[in-house]
């Protein structure tokens, strides 16, 4: 899967410039491009449904992004003990990485799953439910109990968003 | 923003005339086939609230709330919410909650396995106004001492 | 396995980025960067080598195919992520009008 890692590697890359650069606007349009990675790695492993999702989705988070960044503040100086507290996030990450390498040799090899409750999604999906497509039968018959708790978070966003954007009418 | 309040050049301007009604009309196709081919309620709810945040990016603030009324937004956030929890509780006299309970057709049509087309339209019209209404609300905000009109 | 390391390096890259950043926009940057990271692994545990995507077509009968249920979770995910993005946008929008700045350093500091 030598296309893949390709890809992951764009994106790390395009992940690595969106931290380090100083320029604001050029951050979020770095974010734009690991999202479209994503999406075309999504593509690869055979997920067309959430090629899809991932893409629109991307477009409007850099929308959202870009309107926060309009007033834009100017970089300033780090300041005071940057050296220690750079190396020891840097331990940190390292201690991390190695613990996640020790995990991730109990997983199931690349490319080969144990699918318990999914083979019988497989194989009886198209006659209990009717529909052809697998991961819409899943959402939207099997768990559907999820999508509605999902439904209930979308409606809290944008009662938050109201919210927070909301002038208090409280006079001093 | 006075940008945004006198809208953009006339090339994004024609540009826009011309491929808002496809967007939208892309939209509602990823939305009807949801349960036949990839795609379904979120993907294609998205791209109907990014066709009108299109016309709200070229045009204009006001254009933009001349196709869609603040009311007509919360009134099919609204009308989606209800419509998925009636979907549920209608599966009660047959089972349990949410079980399928319409007639499962032949497989590749339009009108088959139960009440998934109903459900990915009313989460098509949840997330599409939901997401329309965040946008607009974050542009609307404005820095200065007066009250935002909402 | 090599795969899986790349996924972690991505995740490791978003965690500096919140831990070590003073700007609001880069923290919340580094949020979107660790939602990409966990949704590709998920889908990258349930790939199958050589399997179609999950929908059946009208002239095949083949039944190796990839996982479809780390695909549902993550379909509900990727929008979740999204509506939280709005909504910690939201909220630097109002701290950065309320203090002027979006250090974190100095919110702590100024009265409103």
């Amino acid at each position: 899967m030598i296309e893949l890692q390709i890809i992951l590697i764009f994106m790390i890359i395009g992940a690595l410039i969106a931290v380090r650069t100083k320029d604001l606007l050029s951050a979020v349009i770095a974010v734009g491009t690991v999202g479209l990675g994503l999406s075309l790695a999504f593509l690869i492993l055979k997920a067309p449904d959430l090629a899809i999702a991932q893409l629109v989705v991307e477009i409007l988070c850099v929308i959202i992004l870009i309107r926060a960044t309009i007033r834009k503040d100017l970089p300033f100086s780090t300041s005071g003990r940057w050296l220690f507290n750079t190396f020891i996030t840097f331990i940190f990450l390292a201690v991390f990485i190695g613990f996640g390498y020790f995990c991730m040799r109990d997983l199931p090899q690349f490319g080969s799953p144990i699918m318990k409750i999914a083979q019988h999604f497989v194989s009886q999906g198209l006659k209990e439910t009717g529909a052809t497509n697998l991961v819409s039968s899943v959402v939207l018959d099997y768990r559907a109990y999820d999508t509605l708790g999902e439904a209930t978070i979308l409606f809290t966003a944008v009662i938050g968003v109201l919210a927070v954007m909301r002038r208090v009418g409280r006079k001093k | 923003m006075k940008e945004q309040e006198k809208g953009m050049t006339i090339i994004v301007k024609t540009i826009t005339r011309l491929t808002v009604g496809l967007i939208l009309l892309f939209g509602i196709y990823i939305v009807a086939h949801g349960h036949v081919s990839p795609g379904g309620g979120f993907a294609g709810g998205v791209i109907v609230a990014l066709s009108f945040i299109h016309i709200m990016l070229a045009f204009g603030k006001e254009e933009a709330f001349r196709k869609i009324n603040q009311n007509v937004a919360s009134f099919f956030e609204s009308l989606g919410a209800i419509l998925f929890i009636t979907l549920a509780i209608l599966g009660i006299g047959s089972g349990y909650f949410f079980v399928n309970f319409m007639s499962k057709g032949k497989p590749f049509e339009l009108f088959s396995s139960g009440f998934m087309p109903l459900a990915n339209l009313a989460i098509a019209f949840k997330v599409g106004s939901g997401l329309f209404i965040i946008v607009i609300i974050l542009v609307m905000f404005k820095i200065s001492k007066e009250g935002d009109n909402r | 396995m090599s795969v899986y390391l790349l996924c972690l390096v991505l995740f490791c890259i978003g965690l500096y980025c919140i831990l070590r950043k003073r700007n609001l926009i880069k923290i919340i940057i580094g949020i979107a960067i660790i939602g990409y990271a966990v949704n590709l692994f998920f889908v990258l545990v349930g790939y199958r080598m050589n399997g179609r995507a999950p929908i059946h077509s009208p002239d095949q009968t083949i039944l190796d195919m990839v996982d479809p249920l780390p695909q549902a979770l993550v379909l509900t995910t990727i929008v979740i992520g999204l509506a939280v993005t709005a909504l910690i946008t939201a909220i630097a929008m109002r701290v950065y009008e309320k203090y002027g700045t979006f250090d974190i350093t100095k919110i702590r500091r100024l009265k409103g």
